[in-house]
């Protein structure tokens, strides 16, 4: 096995006349914490819809495992093995917690309908076997006890840990998660810190978007910076902290 | 008589009634991404209204200009009261439902007026009355009738209007900046509400005239014709690029001068036995001048659907727009 | 969820007995009104399979279908085809059904495929036009060669015949006099109860989960690995082949198929049943069908003569008065009841299914 994981090489995405990624390359390395940071605007989410296929790239290409990913669309992505969740959580607000997960475990099963009408041994089996990885999932995440509520009745906290279950139900070996934090309070935040290096702990890879710097310098192995679509550092977080460019960047203070 | 000109010249005469239609479909569309299905049946409506004027003032003395106009200027405030209670009392109450709530009711407001028009009016199709003489004039081995003329130039006259008002007047400004993001038209002082009501009310009125045109082109006036005229104008929108005026317009014209030529030349398109080598494999199904034709001029409906859907598959965006039509 | 049964009350098994028991006997309670009552329940039934395929498609996967009836038609003109003098051809029905479903689903993948890519507004109106297309095709494919007999549509269509037993006419058994509408809602009744089984399998199923989920929020379901592509198609698809059974069925009964059976009215129609009912909703569909279907008939026998009692004539036509009722039931059920008469007792769902 290759030391990356996943490597992104010179990925460009302008949209109309704006240049929204220029050459981004970067390495995500298996079992790491990988923290993508940078301002408003400069291309973290957009850099996110590219690698799991939401939004169709101009250049660069994505190995994952030394392979190159086909970005087509996002359902093959996560068939590849990389999982998501969104900024502004998108779960399937009518159904329960458990179906929630449970579609997430679609890609890795194949019963179709001529077995769930004929309700055949081989479907049932199958049924069985989601319902209780859902259920496994649920209580990993620590909301075992909402896995009969609809989504949209679940607490935002809760939500938060929905979408990650339901991402994780899809066997992922890269786990994306944008901004997971956004409107968490300091409590919601802690536990979610504590989720997270458990995934990691238990040997999944995890690459990470968040506006909390804090967060993400003292939970990540390494850290990249985006600014105006371009990598401007990408190293373990003492580094990057230092790094005057960074710096810069944030606190908008001319160095010069 | 020149086929090809003559078809052009058809073509044009209905292709400028679907922009004027069209144009309401896009306005609506453009600011709140509704599609008004019930737009055609305002159109009906119009009309309807405008034929029941002009047949209750034919037997009088006036001119048939000023009868004709009266029809015109009963129908538009009638359609315009439509549009704006259809805004009002169906859509409004739900801006903020998911999307396919405001589509039901929307067919459901369509079917509703529709079989409202059938209360008033019946089942028989009103008759535009003998009272104008429709001249007909020769260019160029083709006939242009009175009638065409005036339809033709009267779109481009409320399609010149509208265009200057969206362009060059400040409430234009409203409705374009609406069009573009609603909640930042709202935090300029743009009142939504209104701009949202005055893209019905606008649509309505341009449709009241439109289908006065349309009725009078073909002499009758029936409660289903808002069906078919709709859904063809519709077309022409997404043709152009729906959220787009100038799109509406050019997709309405090109619309209606695709479906004359195609229904003009189907037949002779579709006639096997005109293919080359015919006789060969058609055999004695061609013999003595017979004709064997697969398609007739009966298919002519098709052509906006096709198109509509062709359209959609390759160019979702429209021939002029610039917006994407799918969320990402 | 193993067995449904399991899950019921004691409470809720007797009225589902008594349901059964009523389903039963109801034809001869009817016949002695009058056949046309069971003529109408029969098509009563056929409007309840119509509007549990276009569930499928609109109600679970959250597609708005506007040209579904356009399958009920190629459904019964190929029974029609298939089971007529029109060609001389005289297949058995149990032969047609499934031709007739397979060719309706297969409609239903074409039709669909160029859609998918589509919002929801736009989908609407293309299926619209395309339910237009297939009316004008049946209605001009007459000519130069006679696939579909124009306006006129086909005529004498076969009855169904199992063994010696014509569903045309009346035979005796156990003593009773069953006539062909009662051997109709018999064989109707059997059809529904599987399409009411199937509704609820797929509903709880891999592929339903994913219907609901694209439903739902689309992106989110593609991105949980759901290809949308496919699994919207087999939306269309599967809807399409119930519209083709039940359009089978229809020209059977009917014993005609002609164009104006396959207006876009009715396709709103349909719509207006699956959306009073409460869309995804299996019991609230069939309800609202039930409802919307006996409804105008019940108005055939009373508005008519009250309209003549009060004003000496007639008024609003039955007909009329059915559309609007359509329209409203759609518009009014937006605004106040989005979820449906009967929505689903997602609380009471919450509560009893448990543990599997």
């Amino acid at each position: 096995m290759s030391e990356v994981l996943l490597e992104a090489r010179n990925i460009g995405k302008r949209f109309g006349g704006v240049q929204a990624l220029k050459d981004v390359s970067l390495t995500i390395r298996p079992r790491e914490i990988y923290g993508l940071i940078g301002p408003n605007g400069a291309g973290k989410t957009t850099l996110f819809n590219v690698f799991t296929g939401l939004y169709p790239r101009d250049g660069g290409e994505v190995l994952l495992n030394g392979k190159p990913l086909s970005l087509e669309s996002p359902h093959t992505v996560a068939a590849a093995g990389i999982a998501r969740t969104f900024q502004n959580i998108r779960l399937f607000n009518n159904m329960t917690a458990i179906e929630n997960v449970m579609v997430g475990r679609h890609v890795r099963t194949k019963a179709g309908v001529f077995g769930a009408i004929l309700h055949t041994r081989a479907e049932r089996a199958e049924e069985a076997a989601i319902r209780r990885r859902a259920e496994e999932l649920l209580h990993y995440v620590g909301i075992a006890d909402r896995a009969h509520s609809l989504a949209r009745h679940l607490s935002y906290g809760d939500q938060r840990r929905l979408e990650i279950a339901r991402a994780l139900a899809t066997d992922p070996i890269l786990l994306a998660l944008d901004e997971p934090a956004a409107g968490m309070n300091a409590t919601e935040t802690v536990a979610l810190r504590a989720l997270i290096e458990g995934l990691r702990n238990d040997g999944l890879t995890v690459l990470l978007i968040e506006h909390d710097v804090k967060l993400v310098m003292g939970l990540c192995d390494r850290v990249a910076v985006l600014e105006y679509g371009q990598k401007i550092a990408e190293d373990v977080p003492e580094v990057v902290r230092a790094n005057p460019k960074v710096i810069e960047a944030y606190l908008g203070t001319s160095a010069h | 008589m020149d086929i090809l000109l003559q078809q052009i010249i058809n073509g044009l005469t209905t292709g400028s009634v679907y922009a004027v239609v069209a144009l309401g479909y896009t306005m609506v569309y453009g600011v709140i991404q509704l599609i008004n299905f019930a737009h055609g049946e305002v159109v009906m409506i119009g009309a309807m209204v405008a034929f029941t004027i002009i047949t209750a003032l034919a037997g009088t003395a006036m001119p048939p200009t000023f009868i004709v106009l009266a029809g015109v200027l009963a129908a538009i405030p009638v359609c315009m009261g439509i549009g704006y209670s259809l805004e009002r009392i169906a859509y409004r109450p739900l801006r903020h439902a998911p999307r396919l709530a405001p589509l039901i009711t929307a067919i459901g407001m369509s079917i509703i007026l529709q079989h409202i028009a059938l209360l008033i009016w019946g089942r028989n199709p009103l008759a535009f009355p003998q009272i104008i003489d429709n001249p007909s004039f020769n260019i160029g081995g083709a006939a242009i009738s009175g009638v065409q003329i005036a339809i033709i130039m009267l779109s481009l006259l409320m399609m010149g209007g509208l265009s200057w008002f969206v362009y060059r007047t400040r409430f234009g400004i409203a409705i374009r900046a609406t069009a573009e993001n609603v909640h930042v038209a709202g935090l300029m002082g743009i009142n939504a509400d209104r701009v949202i009501a005055a893209t019905f009310v606008i649509g309505a009125g341009l449709g009241a005239v439109a289908g006065v045109m349309f009725g009078t082109y073909y002499g009758i006036a029936h409660y289903t014709m808002g069906f078919t005229l709709g859904l063809k104008a519709f077309s022409a929108a997404v043709l152009g690029g729906i959220g787009n005026l100038p799109g509406a317009m050019v997709g309405g014209i090109l619309l209606g001068l695709v479906e004359a030529l195609g229904s003009g030349y189907i037949g002779d398109l579709t006639n096997l036995c005109h293919w080359p080598g015919a006789t060969s494999w058609m055999g004695e199904r061609c013999a003595n001048g017979a004709d064997f034709v697969v398609f007739g001029s009966n298919y002519q409906d098709v052509f906006a659907f096709l198109m509509l859907i062709l359209v959609l598959v390759f160019r979702p965006s429209g021939l002029l727009g610039e917006r994407v039509s799918e969320r990402a | 969820m193993m067995n449904p049964l399991k899950t019921l009350s004691r409470r809720e098994k007797l009225g589902l007995l008594l349901i059964a028991g009523t389903l039963l006997v109801l034809p001869f309670m009817l016949a002695t009104v009058g056949t046309a009552w069971v003529r109408i329940t029969n098509f009563a039934v056929l409007f309840v399979l119509l509007s549990l395929g276009l569930n499928i498609v609109v109600g679970f996967a959250g597609l708005l279908d506007l040209g579904y009836i356009a399958f009920f038609a190629v459904g019964a003109y190929v029974y029609g085809l298939l089971a007529s003098p029109h060609f001389g051809i005289h297949l058995p029905f149990w032969v047609i059904l499934p031709i007739g479903a397979a060719v309706a689903g297969l409609a239903g993948a074409i039709l669909g495929a160029p859609t998918l890519r589509l919002r929801g507004d736009y989908l609407a109106i293309v299926t619209l036009g395309f339910g237009e297309i297939v009316r004008i095709f049946m209605n001009n494919l007459s000519n130069p060669i006679n696939l579909t007999n124009g306006p006129k549509g086909i005529n004498r269509i076969d009855h169904f015949q199992i063994g010696n037993v014509n569903f045309a006419g009346t035979d005796t058994f156990f003593g009773l006099n069953f006539s062909g509408p009662i051997k109709y809602y018999y064989f109707l009744l059997v059809v529904l109860m599987a399409v009411i089984i199937i509704n609820r399998r797929l509903k709880h199923s891999r592929i339903g989960r994913a219907w609901v989920a694209i439903r739902e929020d689309e992106v989110a379901a593609k991105a949980a690995g759901i290809n949308t592509r496919n699994i919207k198609l087999l939306a269309f698809s599967m809807g399409a082949t119930f519209g083709g059974v039940a359009g089978g069925m229809f020209a059977a009964i009917q014993g005609f198929v002609s164009p104006e059976s396959f207006i876009l009215n009715e396709s709103i129609m349909v719509l207006a049943m699956v959306v009073l009912g409460g869309m995804g909703n299996i019991w609230g569909v069939i309800a609202g069908a039930v409802l919307l279907s006996f409804m105008p008939e019940v108005l055939r026998y009373t508005v008519e003569p009250v309209q003549h009692a009060l004003f000496g004539k007639m008024l609003i036509d039955p007909e009329v008065l059915r559309m609007l009722i359509f329209g409203f039931a759609l518009v009014l059920t937006m605004r106040f009841r989005p979820a449906g008469l009967w929505p689903e007792a997602l609380h009471r769902r919450e509560m009893t299914e448990n543990r599997t």
